[in-house]
C-alpha cells in the first residue's frame, strides 16, 4: 500500500479504481470482451500538493480524471473524498460535492459553450452552489477574471473572441470561482503555444499557492508535470506502474517504463548525453492485453516470470512504489 | 442617441444591415421579401382591389384575364384573382402553423428521447413506423378519418412531420451531449434538466430553424396537393390548391385558372426554401469557431 | 547528432524572400512575408515557430501545395539546383513531387488514402515516378517496409491505414517519401501527433535513414527538444519571418534573438532540477491580418526601443553562421538554467 509521507490532511484516497468498457457484438448486443480503460489505480491527494498522472494515448489517465470526478462512473473500487465514500452516489448526491472537487478540461475550444458570454460560463459554478444578488455576482466575477489575468472589460464577450490561452484561463477561473479543494485538470496545456504555456502553468502555480488548492494534473508532457506536481504516478494500459515523489522519479526511475519514458523526450541541448531506450512495437490495446505485466512485451528486461505473474504495485522506499518484479536502482 | 424602438434607429439599423445581407446571401433576402409581400397579401387582402371570393356571379363565367377582371374568372363566376388573394391565407396559415406546430411538438419529443435511453428505444421505433409511410398518404389517411376542414388541414399534416424533427433534435442531443462544455455543466454542478435548457437547447436552435423553413414550405405544397385531390381544404374556403382543383377538367380552355394560384404557390414555396437555404449559411456553426 | 560539417555541400535548395498572402473574407493574411534560407546537400535544417508563425506554409509553397484561391504565392523565389520552382507548368511541378522532393505531413491518418493497401500507396509514387510495373512496384515497397523497420512486412504490404497504429502509419509515409530516393525530405511535425516512446522510434529512424540515403531534411517543429536531437542548422520564425538562424549547438548556446532566448526560458525542462518559476513571454502572437509596422515581435519583447516600432529589423550575421534579425540582440551567452 502506498503511505502519506506528507503531514498533511488526506482529501482524496482512491483504492482499487476500475473502469471496463463492455464491447458489444452481434445481433443481440452480447457482450464479446472489455476495454480495460482503468484497470486497479490507487493513490491519495494531500491538501495542497499536486499529483501528476503521466502516460501515453490509451493508459486510462484521462478516464481516471473523469472518473474521480463521477463524469464517468467506476465499475469498481472506491473513491474516498475527505472519509466519505463517494463512489456509488448517484448524480443528484453527487451534486454538493461539486463544489469541493472542479476540473480544468483539455480543449480551451469545446470546453466552453460558444453561445454563452463569458461571465455567464464562469459564473455557472457560482450560479449553482451561492445565492447571490447580482451585483455580488459581478463583483465575485470580476474579482476572478483579475486573478487570471484576464481584463474585467472583456466579461460579455463571447468564448470565440478570446485566444487559446484566454480561454483556457476562463475555464480556470470558472473551476476557482466556487473555491474548490481539488481541481482535476486533464490536458490543460497541451492545447497551448509553448509561450503561452508558461503563463498557464505560472498562474496554476500562484493559484495553488494562494488558494491552497490541490491539483491531479493529468497530462502526457513529462517536462510539465515534473514542473509542476510534487508527487508523480505513472500509467500505462490501465494501471500505476511508478507513484514517487517527482524528484524521485526522475532522477531514480525504478520502472521499465517509467525508464524507458523518459530517455525518450527530447531535451532541448543539444549536447544532452542520456541512455537511449528505444522501445520496439507498439502500445498493446486496452481490449486484448498482454498476460502477467503488461509492459512484458516492449520491456527490455523481460524474464519469463513477467509474462505469467502479474506485479503489484509496493513500496521500495518511503513514498515511491513500483509495480515491476525486477525493479531497477534497487 | 434615439431610443431603442424609434423609427429612425430601425432605418439606419434597416439601411445598412439588409443591403450587407443582401450582398452576402442575395437569394435568402429576396425569399424574405416574397414571403413577407405574401403575408402582406394575405393580412390586407381585402384592401388590395378584391371582391368577395365566394361571390357567384353566372354572368361572368369563365372570362378570360382582363382589365375588369385581372386573373379572369372562374366557371362560377367567381374573381379568380380575388380568390388567389384569400388563397394566400390559407397557405400561410396552414404553412406556418405547420412549421410551428411541429417543430415544437418534434422538440419537446427529440429532448425527452435524447436523454432518456429508456424511452429512445419505443419512441424511435413509433417514428420510424410512421416515416415509412410517405407523409402524402399518411396526410390523406388521417384527413379521411375526420371532416374537412383547415384545423383539420394543419393537424394532419403536423403529424406526418413531426417523425423528421424528432430524429433532427435527437441527433442533435445525442451529439451535444457529448460535447465538452456539457460535461464540464455536470463538473460545475449543473442539474440535469438545467444542463438541457441552459446548454443543449440554444444549440438546437439554429437547425431547428432551419428544418422550420422547410417544414413551411412542405406543409404549404401539401395542403395544395391534399386540397387538389379534395381531401384537404372545405371547397367554399378559397386555396391555391382548391383553386387548381375546381379548375381541373378546364385546363384546355381556361388554362389561366391553374397558372395563377400555380406561380403564387410556386413562387411563395421558392422563397421559403431559399430563405431556409440563406439561414442554414448564415447561422454555420462555422462561424462561432473563428477565433 | 551527425558528424556532417554543414557548411561544405553542395545547395540544393534556394528560398529567396518568400511571401505568401491568403485572401479571406476578413483580410489579407500575411503567413510568409519575407523567408529566405537555403539547404545544402545532406543537412537537415529545422524550421522552428509556433502556431500561426508560417513554418508549415513555407513547406507547402516550396512544394506549391497552396490552396490558390485563397493562398497565393507572392512573391519570391524557390531554387532548386538553381531552377525555380515558382515557374515551373505544373507538369513540371508534378515530376519534381515525390520524386526529388518528397514530403511527410503530421496527420498520418489524414495524410493516407483509407481505401487504399498501403502497398498500392508505396507503390503508386513508384509506377508515377520511375514507370515501374506493378510487380516492379510491390517488390519495391517491400524493400521500402523492411527499410523502415516494418514488421512482417510481408504481410502488412496489404493492410489498409485503419489496420495500423499511428507509429507504423508515420513510418509508411516515411516510406512513401523515400521509395524514389529524393533529395530532399519535407517533414512537417512528423511526430507531434505521435506519442513520446513512438517518437523516439520515428526520429531514430529517420536519423538511420538520414544517414544512409543522403536526403536532405527540413524539419518543421515546434518543439525545441526534437530541434535538439535532429538538426543541424535551425531557422527560428516568428509572424512569417525569420528572426534568426544558427548552427544548432550555436542557437541553444547563444539564443541571440530575445524571442529565441524568451521561448527557451519558458519552457519545462526534463534537465532542470531548479523548479524555478518559468519565464514568460507576455502577450499573444500577433494576427497577420494586419501589416505589422517594425519588428514584428515588439510588442512583447523586453528590450524593446522606439526603433523597433518603427523599423523592421534587417538580418545582420554575427559571425559563426549567426543571422539574427534584431536591434538588440541578446548578449547574455548562457540561458538562465542551472547545469
Amino acid at each position: 500500500m502506498i503511505t502519506n509521507i506528507k503531514k498533511s490532511k488526506t482529501l482524496l484516497e482512491v483504492k482499487d479504481l476500475c473502469k471496463h468498457y463492455p464491447i458489444r457484438k452481434g445481433l443481440f448486443s452480447r457482450i464479446s470482451g472489455y476495454v480495460y480503460a482503468v484497470d486497479g489505480i490507487s493513490f491519495t491527494i494531500n491538501e495542497g500538493e499536486t499529483l501528476g498522472l503521466v502516460g501515453e494515448s490509451g493508459c486510462g489517465k484521462s478516464t481516471v480524471g473523469r472518473t474521480i470526478l463521477k463524469l464517468i462512473e467506476p465499475s469498481r473500487g472506491e473513491i474516498i473524498w475527505r472519509g466519505e465514500r463517494i463512489d456509488e452516489l448517484s448524480r443528484s448526491q453527487m451534486r454538493p460535492y461539486r463544489q469541493q472537487i472542479q476540473a480544468v478540461f483539455q480543449d480551451p475550444y469545446s470546453s466552453l459553450n460558444p453561445r454563452m458570454r463569458s461571465a455567464d460560463i464562469v459564473s455557472e459554478p457560482l450560479r449553482n452552489f451561492e445565492n447571490l444578488s447580482k451585483a455580488q455576482g459581478r463583483e465575485r466575477v470580476t474579482a476572478l477574471f483579475e486573478r487570471v489575468g484576464l481584463r474585467p472589460d472583456q466579461m460579455l464577450r463571447f468564448p470565440h473572441e478570446f485566444s487559446g490561452g484566454q480561454r483556457q484561463r476562463l475555464g480556470i477561473a470558472r473551476a476557482l470561482s466556487v473555491k474548490p479543494k481539488l481541481i482535476m485538470l486533464d490536458e490543460p496545456v497541451s492545447a497551448l503555444d509553448v509561450s503561452v504555456q508558461a503563463q498557464v502553468i505560472n498562474l496554476l502555480e500562484d493559484l495553488q499557492r494562494e488558494f491552497q488548492v490541490s491539483y491531479l494534473f493529468v497530462a502526457h508532457d513529462l517536462a510539465v508535470v515534473k514542473h509542476i506536481s510534487h508527487r508523480v504516478a505513472v500509467m500505462y494500459l490501465g494501471r500505476i506502474v511508478e507513484l514517487a515523489p517527482t524528484k524521485e522519479l526522475f532522477a531514480r526511475p525504478s520502472h521499465p517504463y517509467t525508464e524507458a519514458l523518459l530517455s525518450a523526450v527530447p531535451v532541448p541541448d543539444p549536447k544532452y548525453q542520456r541512455k537511449q531506450i528505444v522501445l520496439g512495437g507498439d502500445v498493446p490495446s486496452p481490449i486484448n492485453r498482454p498476460t502477467g505485466c503488461h509492459f512484458h512485451t516492449r520491456c527490455p528486461y523481460a524474464q519469463e516470470r513477467c509474462k505469467v505473474e502479474e506485479p503489484l504495485l509496493e513500496e521500495i522506499t518511503p513514498g515511491h512504489s513500483v509495480a515491476c518484479h525486477f525493479k531497477l536502482n534497487k | 442617441m434615439g431610443s431603442y424602438f424609434s423609427i429612425a434607429h430601425w432605418w439606419s439599423f434597416a439601411s445598412v444591415r439588409i443591403p450587407a445581407l443582401y450582398q452576402r446571401y442575395p437569394f435568402a433576402v429576396l425569399g424574405a421579401f416574397i414571403l413577407l409581400a405574401m403575408i402582406f397579401i394575405a393580412l390586407f387582402a381585402p384592401y388590395l382591389w378584391t371582391v368577395d371570393p365566394q361571390a357567384v356571379t353566372p354572368l361572368n363565367r369563365l372570362k378570360q384575364p382582363s382589365i375588369e377582371f385581372w386573373f379572369g374568372t372562374d366557371a362560377l363566376g367567381r374573381d379568380v384573382y380575388s380568390r388567389v388573394m384569400y388563397g394566400a391565407r390559407v397557405s400561410l396559415i396552414v404553412g406556418i402553423s405547420v412549421a410551428l406546430l411541429s417543430t415544437l411538438i418534434g422538440l419537446a419529443i427529440g429532448l425527452i428521447t435524447g436523454f432518456v435511453r429508456a424511452i429512445d428505444a419505443v419512441v424511435m421505433r413509433i417514428m420510424d413506423g410512421l416515416m415509412s409511410i410517405p407523409s402524402i398518404l399518411l396526410a390523406i389517411a388521417l384527413m379521411a378519418l375526420t371532416k374537412a376542414s383547415i384545423e383539420n388541414v394543419i393537424i394532419a399534416i403536423t403529424l406526418a412531420e413531426i417523425p423528421r424533427v424528432v430524429r433532427l433534435v435527437r441527433s442533435l442531443v445525442l451529439t451535444l451531449r457529448e460535447q465538452p462544455y456539457v460535461e464540464a455543466a455536470t463538473a460545475s454542478g449543473t442539474p440535469l434538466l438545467k444542463t438541457l435548457i441552459r446548454h443543449i437547447l440554444p444549440n438546437t436552435m439554429a437547425p431547428l430553424l432551419v428544418q422550420a423553413t422547410y417544414i413551411c414550405a412542405s406543409a404549404m405544397i401539401t395542403e395544395a396537393i391534399l386540397s387538389f385531390i379534395g381531401a384537404g381544404t372545405p371547397p367554399n374556403i378559397p386555396s391555391w390548391g382548391n383553386i387548381m382543383a375546381e379548375s381541373r377538367s378546364l385546363f384546355q380552355i381556361a388554362g389561366y385558372l391553374i397558372l395563377f394560384p400555380s406561380i403564387f404557390l410556386s413562387i411563395t414555396v421558392l422563397a421559403v426554401n431559399y430563405l431556409g437555404d440563406g439561414l442554414r449559411d448564415a447561422l454555420d456553426p462555422r462561424l462561432s469557431r473563428r477565433m | 547528432m551527425s558528424s556532417h560539417n554543414q557548411h561544405s555541400g553542395q545547395v540544393v535548395l534556394e528560398v529567396n524572400d518568400l511571401r505568401t498572402y491568403f485572401y479571406t473574407r476578413d483580410g489579407v493574411v500575411r503567413s510568409v512575408d519575407g523567408m529566405s534560407f537555403s539547404v545544402r546537400q545532406g543537412e537537415t535544417l529545422a524550421i522552428v515557430g509556433e502556431s500561426g508563425c508560417g513554418k508549415s506554409v513555407t513547406s507547402l509553397s516550396i512544394l506549391r501545395l497552396i490552396a490558390s484561391p485563397p493562398g497565393k504565392i507572392i512573391s519570391g523565389s524557390i531554387k532548386f539546383h538553381g531552377k525555380d520552382l515558382l515557374h515551373l507548368s505544373d507538369d513540371e511541378m508534378r515530376d519534381i513531387r515525390g520524386d526529388k522532393i518528397s514530403m511527410i505531413f503530421q496527420e498520418p491518418m489524414t495524410s493516407l488514402n483509407p481505401v487504399l493497401t498501403v502497398g498500392q500507396q508505396i507503390g503508386e509514387v513508384l509506377e508515377l515516378h520511375r514507370g515501374c510495373s506493378r510487380g516492379q512496384a510491390r517488390h519495391r515497397a517491400l524493400e521500402m517496409l523492411k527499410l523502415v523497420n516494418i514488421p512482417e512486412p510481408e504481410s502488412r504490404i496489404d493492410n489498409y491505414p485503419h489496420q495500423l497504429s499511428g507509429g507504423m502509419r508515420q513510418r509508411i509515409m516515411i516510406a512513401m517519401a523515400l521509395a524514389c530516393d529524393p533529395e530532399i525530405l519535407i517533414a512537417d511535425e512528423p511526430t507531434t501527433a505521435l506519442d513520446v516512446t513512438i517518437q523516439a522510434q520515428i526520429l531514430n529512424l529517420i536519423r538511420e535513414l538520414r544517414d544512409r540515403t543522403r536526403a536532405a531534411i527540413i524539419l518543421i517543429t515546434h518543439d525545441l527538444g526534437v530541434v535538439a536531437e535532429m538538426a543541424q542548422r535551425v531557422v527560428v520564425m516568428y509572424a512569417g519571418r525569420k528572426v534568426e538562424e544558427a548552427d544548432v549547438l550555436d542557437l541553444f548556446e547563444r539564443p541571440l534573438h530575445p524571442y529565441t532566448l524568451g521561448l527557451l526560458n519558458s519552457m519545462p525542462r526534463l534537465d532542470d532540477d531548479s523548479q524555478k518559476r518559468l519565464t514568460e513571454i507576455p502577450g499573444m502572437v500577433p494576427s497577420l491580418r494586419t501589416e505589422i509596422i517594425g519588428c514584428a515581435f515588439a510588442p512583447r519583447c523586453s528590450s524593446a526601443s522606439a526603433r523597433c516600432q518603427t523599423d523592421s529589423p534587417t538580418l545582420q550575421n554575427i559571425g559563426n553562421h549567426h543571422w539574427v534579425a534584431c536591434w538588440h540582440p541578446n548578449e547574455i551567452t548562457t540561458i538562465s538554467t542551472a547545469r
